[in-house]
This record gives C-alpha cells, sequence and structure tokens, in this order.
C-alpha cells in the first residue's frame, strides 16, 4: 500500500496565502510608518532598522507600502474571480443542462471571451471608460469567465444523467432545485480548484496592468505601481523594485500551490 | 475530416464576427459624445464635426459597423486620430518589432520547456522531481515585467553587457536590434517556460500512466523506443496545445514587456493610444490580437484532426 503523501502543497501554499491575507489585515490596524509620508533626508535608502525594505525615490517606507499594497491585490483578485465564477458557473450550468441551442449560443460567447485576455480586454475598456481599478477587476473576471463556464459544463454534462438527479426530478423538483441541490455540489470541488489557480493568474494580470497604468490608480500604494515607480530610480538604487516584485512572487505562489493542493486533495485521481 | 473541417472553419468565423461586434461596439458605449471625449471640452465646433465625421458618427451605428466591417477586410482599419495616419500601416510599422520578440520568445520556452517537462516526467520519483516541479512553480509565479527588470538590474545597470531599453530599428543596426531583443525576449521567454514545462510535464505523465505504454514496456522495448516512439507521439497532440496556448500568452505578454523595454511595438502603441483616445487605433490593434488569438485556436484544432485520426474521423 501507498503511504499518503504529506499535502506539501497544501500545507505551503496556505501558509503564504496566509502571510498575504495577514499582512493585508495588519495593514489596517498598524504600519510601521504612513505609507504616503515623504522624506526627503531617506531618498532610495537600503533595508535600515527604521525602513525595513528601504525607502522609495520619494523618501516613503517601502514595508509599510508592500503591506499596504497586499490589500488592493487581495480585493481586485477577489471581485475579479468572483465575477468569473458566478458568471461562468451559471453560463456553464445552462449550456450542460438546457444543451441544444442554449449550448450553442453560450459555447460560442466563450469562444469570443476567450479571444480577449484579461490585458487585452483591459485595453479595450480603459479606452472606452476609465482606466482604474473597476476597470481592472472587470477586464480580469471575464477574462476568466471561460475557465469556470467550461468547467462547469463539464461537471453538469457527466451528472444530468445520473441515478439519483433522475430520482430527484421523478420526486417533481424543478430545474433550479436539481441543479442547486444535487448537480452543484458534485461540481464544486473542480470549481473551487479553479479559483485558486485563477487567483494566481488574477494577482499576476493586476499586478501587470497597474504596471502598464491600466489598474490601481498611481495614487494608490500598489505593487504593479510600485515597480513602475521604481523602473525609474534603478540606477540609483534596487530596493524599490525588489521588495514589491517578491511580494508578487509569494502571492502567485501561494495561490497556485494552494490550487494544487486542494486538487490533490480534493481528487485522488490526480495524486502523484 | 471534412464535416471536422467544416464546422470548425464555420465556428471560427462566427468567432472572428463576434470579436469584431465587441471591439466595434465597446467605442458605442463611449459615455456622451466620442469626439468631445478625444478633443475635450473646449474644442471648436469645427474640430468636433471634422472627427465625428473621421469616426463616421454621422452614420447610424448598424450601417457604420458594416462599413467599418468592410474596411477591415479589405485591410483598411481606418485612420489613426493621433496620428493622423492610416491604422494598418501604424501596427504594420511595429509588427518588426512586435513580431520577433513573440517568435523568439515563444521559441526560448519550448526549447527549454518541452525537453524539461519531458525530463522531469521520466525522472518522476527521483530527488530531482519535486525540486524541479517546485522550480518551474516558481518560475511560473514570477511576472514577465519583474524579471525584465531584474535582467536590467543585472546585465544593463550592473554587468553593462546590454542595453536596458529602446530600439534603434532594423534599418539602422542588425546587430544593435538584435542586442536589444536579447533581454525582452528572456524577460517574456523564461517565464512561459516555466509554464509550459508544467503543462509538457502533466502531458507526459498522462501519456506514460496509460496501458500502450505498460503494454510496450511489458513486451521488453527498451525505454528508448517506449518513450520516444509510443509516449511521445501520443503526447504530441497535448503538446500541440501547450504551443498553441503559449504562443497566446507571449503575443498578449509582449505587451507588458515592450514598456517594461521602452520598444516600439504594437503593445506600445495600443498603450499611447488609450491615453489619446485614439479610438479607430485602439479597435485596430484589439481586433487584430484577437483574430489572432482565434485563428491560432483554429490552427491548433486542426492539427489535432491532423496527429490524432481519431479526432479526424469521430
Amino acid at each position: 500500500m501507498r503511504h499518503r503523501r504529506r499535502p506539501l502543497n497544501l500545507v505551503l501554499g496556505g501558509a503564504l496565502v496566509g502571510l498575504v491575507v495577514a499582512a493585508a489585515l495588519l495593514s489596517f490596524v498598524w504600519l510601521p510608518h504612513d505609507p504616503q509620508r515623504m522624506d526627503f533626508a531617506a531618498q532610495l535608502a537600503g533595508p535600515s532598522a527604521t525602513h525595513w525594505f528601504g525607502t522609495d525615490h520619494f523618501g516613503r517606507d517601502l514595508f509599510s507600502r508592500v503591506l499596504i499594497g497586499a490589500r488592493s491585490t487581495l480585493l481586485v483578485g477577489a471581485i475579479a474571480v468572483g465575477i468569473a465564477l458566478s458568471l461562468g458557473t451559471l453560463l456553464g450550468a445552462v449550456a450542460g443542462w438546457v444543451g441544444g441551442w442554449a449550448d450553442e449560443v453560450v459555447m460560442r460567447l466563450i469562444d469570443v471571451l476567450y479571444a480577449f485576455p484579461a490585458i487585452l480586454m483591459a485595453l479595450l475598456l480603459a479606452a472606452v471608460f476609465q482606466p482604474g481599478t473597476v476597470t481592472a477587476m472587470v477586464a480580469i473576471g471575464l477574462a476568466t469567465v471561460p475557465l469556470f463556464a467550461r468547467l462547469m459544463r463539464a461537471s453538469v454534462v457527466a451528472l444530468r444523467d445520473r441515478d439519483y438527479v433522475e430520482a430527484g426530478r421523478a420526486l417533481g423538483a424543478h430545474d433550479a432545485r436539481l441543479l442547486s441541490v444535487h448537480v452543484l455540489p458534485g461540481a464544486a470541488s473542480p470549481l473551487v480548484v479553479q479559483a485558486s489557480l485563477s487567483l494566481a493568474v488574477a494577482v499576476l494580470a493586476e499586478a501587470a496592468l497597474s504596471f502598464l497604468g491600466l489598474g490601481t490608480p498611481p495614487d494608490v500604494p500598489s505593487w504593479g505601481n510600485m515597480l513602475r515607480e521604481a523602473q525609474g530610480f534603478m540606477m540609483l538604487s534596487p530596493w524599490a523594485a525588489l521588495a514589491p516584485g517578491l511580494a508578487i512572487v509569494v502571492t502567485v505562489l501561494g495561490w497556485s500551490l494552494l490550487g494544487d493542493g486542494l486538487r490533490d486533495a480534493l481528487d485522488p485521481t490526480t495524486r502523484r | 475530416m471534412t464535416r471536422f473541417l467544416a464546422r470548425r472553419v464555420l465556428t471560427t468565423l462566427v468567432s472572428l464576427v463576434l470579436a469584431s461586434v465587441v471591439v466595434f461596439g465597446a467605442v458605442l458605449a463611449v459615455p456622451g459624445d466620442p469626439a468631445a471625449v478625444i478633443l475635450g471640452m473646449n474644442a471648436a465646433p469645427e474640430a468636433l464635426a471634422a472627427v465625428r465625421e473621421q469616426l463616421g458618427l454621422d452614420v447610424p451605428a448598424p450601417q457604420r459597423y458594416l462599413r467599418w466591417l468592410g474596411g477591415v477586410l479589405r485591410g483598411d482599419l481606418g485612420e489613426s486620430i493621433q496620428y493622423q495616419r492610416p491604422v494598418a500601416r501604424l501596427i504594420g510599422d511595429r509588427l518588426g518589432v512586435s513580431l520577433p520578440l513573440t517568435l523568439a520568445a515563444a521559441l526560448l520556452a519550448t526549447l527549454v520547456a518541452v525537453p524539461v517537462g519531458i525530463a522531469t516526467a521520466l525522472k518522476r520519483g527521483t530527488v530531482w522531481d519535486p525540486l524541479l516541479v517546485l522550480a518551474s512553480q516558481v518560475g511560473a509565479a514570477i511576472p514577465s515585467f519583474w524579471l525584465g527588470l531584474l535582467l536590467i538590474l543585472v546585465f544593463a545597470v550592473g554587468l553593462g553587457w546590454l542595453p536596458s531599453g529602446g530600439f534603434p530599428g532594423w534599418d539602422v543596426s542588425v546587430g544593435r536590434s538584435l542586442r536589444a531583443l536579447v533581454l525582452p525576449v528572456l524577460a517574456l521567454g523564461l517565464g512561459q517556460a516555466a509554464v509550459m514545462t508544467r503543462m509538457t510535464r502533466a502531458a507526459m505523465l498522462d501519456v506514460l500512466s496509460q496501458d500502450f505504454v505498460r503494454t510496450a514496456r511489458a513486451k521488453g522495448l527498451a525505454r528508448r523506443a517506449v518513450v520516444g516512439k509510443h509516449a511521445l507521439r501520443n503526447a504530441l497532440v497535448t503538446l500541440v496545445t501547450v504551443l498553441g496556448l503559449t504562443l497566446v500568452n507571449v503575443f498578449v505578454g509582449a505587451i507588458v514587456v515592450e514598456q517594461v523595454f521602452s520598444l516600439p511595438g504594437i503593445g506600445r502603441l495600443a498603450l499611447t493610444a488609450i491615453g489619446n483616445r485614439d479610438y479607430p487605433l485602439v479597435q485596430g490593434v484589439v481586433l487584430l490580437y484577437a483574430s489572432a488569438i482565434v485563428l491560432m485556436s483554429f490552427l491548433v484544432d486542426l492539427s489535432y484532426g491532423w496527429l490524432d485520426p481519431r479526432i479526424r474521423y469521430a
């Protein structure tokens, strides 16, 4: 008999995500310095006892800014994935349950969404409306819809003719009840895994959009914004370009390890 | 095969038309008068009228869409408001930077990821496996633009070997232009290589666990023959999907990397167009990207039919 491996992915991913969430929560109650306070006597300083991660070109404390930056990263990621999860699940359920023309229409819609990855969607939305946090959330969310829709559709198609669903139908249950009580629980675990993996991609996309000036507004500290500002001063000091980048890597790695770990834990067939 | 092909051609055409509706329809959603948004509140009435005419705002939207689509099919994407030049020509000029960047990055990712992905799948269960898996996971978590900044820090600022950004132009100096693309290609390609390695490994593991591989092993075939002749050939279908995904990722990722290295590519063109509310230019660039993605997915599906007869005859 094979030993059950310790879910290292799950533990490590959970720890990294926990660290980032803790940083975001901590920033509400405690920050070592005011993240917006400029100190022209300490511009572009390296790490020290007063400024743990150093300072940026305005002398602002990088550690405080990295902590507070966790907020916008998590917020944009969570809302974007929330949009994708709700819209994708709904579309996938309709396509899989109704089938026929509804399936065809939804799948064509999904194909079109697939042609607009987050950055492309954000370019279009930013041109039409204003670049900003909401635009970024909607762009990342819409671009992620196809993943959830396809997953949900596949689960519904696989489950809809099962005996227990048939039994529910024979007892006179409505479609909505059959879907929510009998089908959705069976489809939940792949959706949870996908949500965690999508959060990793959403964090990367949010950072890229902020870096391009299409995401979080420049006056709000976010990791992408910090990297964009740091680029102009790399010749003088590398510190401002290091801390926010590492924060992104830790967060993305956390969500993707957590997703892998959840998949291993929830679906024994993928355990390798 | 004909039915398979006909259906794929049809769905691809539908996707292309729908994508064009999205791109065209987006500008209809601009709040207020697009001409006033472009020129500002204090623009002269004559100037506003000129921009409205250029955007075709004097014609009803469905008619405008058909006119625009007709132009697109002839290669006419309209005229840029900011540059006062045809959008197609502006894009064409910048393809000379974006295309080599994208293709070289995809090639680099493939050359790294396919051998490493296959090797890690074959080394499963050894001490190297978890290390290589973790390395690819960390690599996939590094944003290409941050990797770009790190490469600039080391190779441009620190060692002074390569330029930190800018592009002299192929007609000015081929050598210097190639040098200007080295760091951007590394930034874009290495991150993708990590993502692609994971997918290649998964594809290979999937094939290696199938019955026909066990049969081939059981009948005493050499490991080389099992992997090279049986497993690899069957993993090809998935690898083609992986390659298609990589091309799309690299193509879109180039938008960010061009910004890091100040490369005058299509992505940067779109970013300046957004700042200037140059709608025809934004529409042209976004339509180009979306169409390319639709066509790439079509080609991937076609290659399935070619590589796997079961799909062709199903």
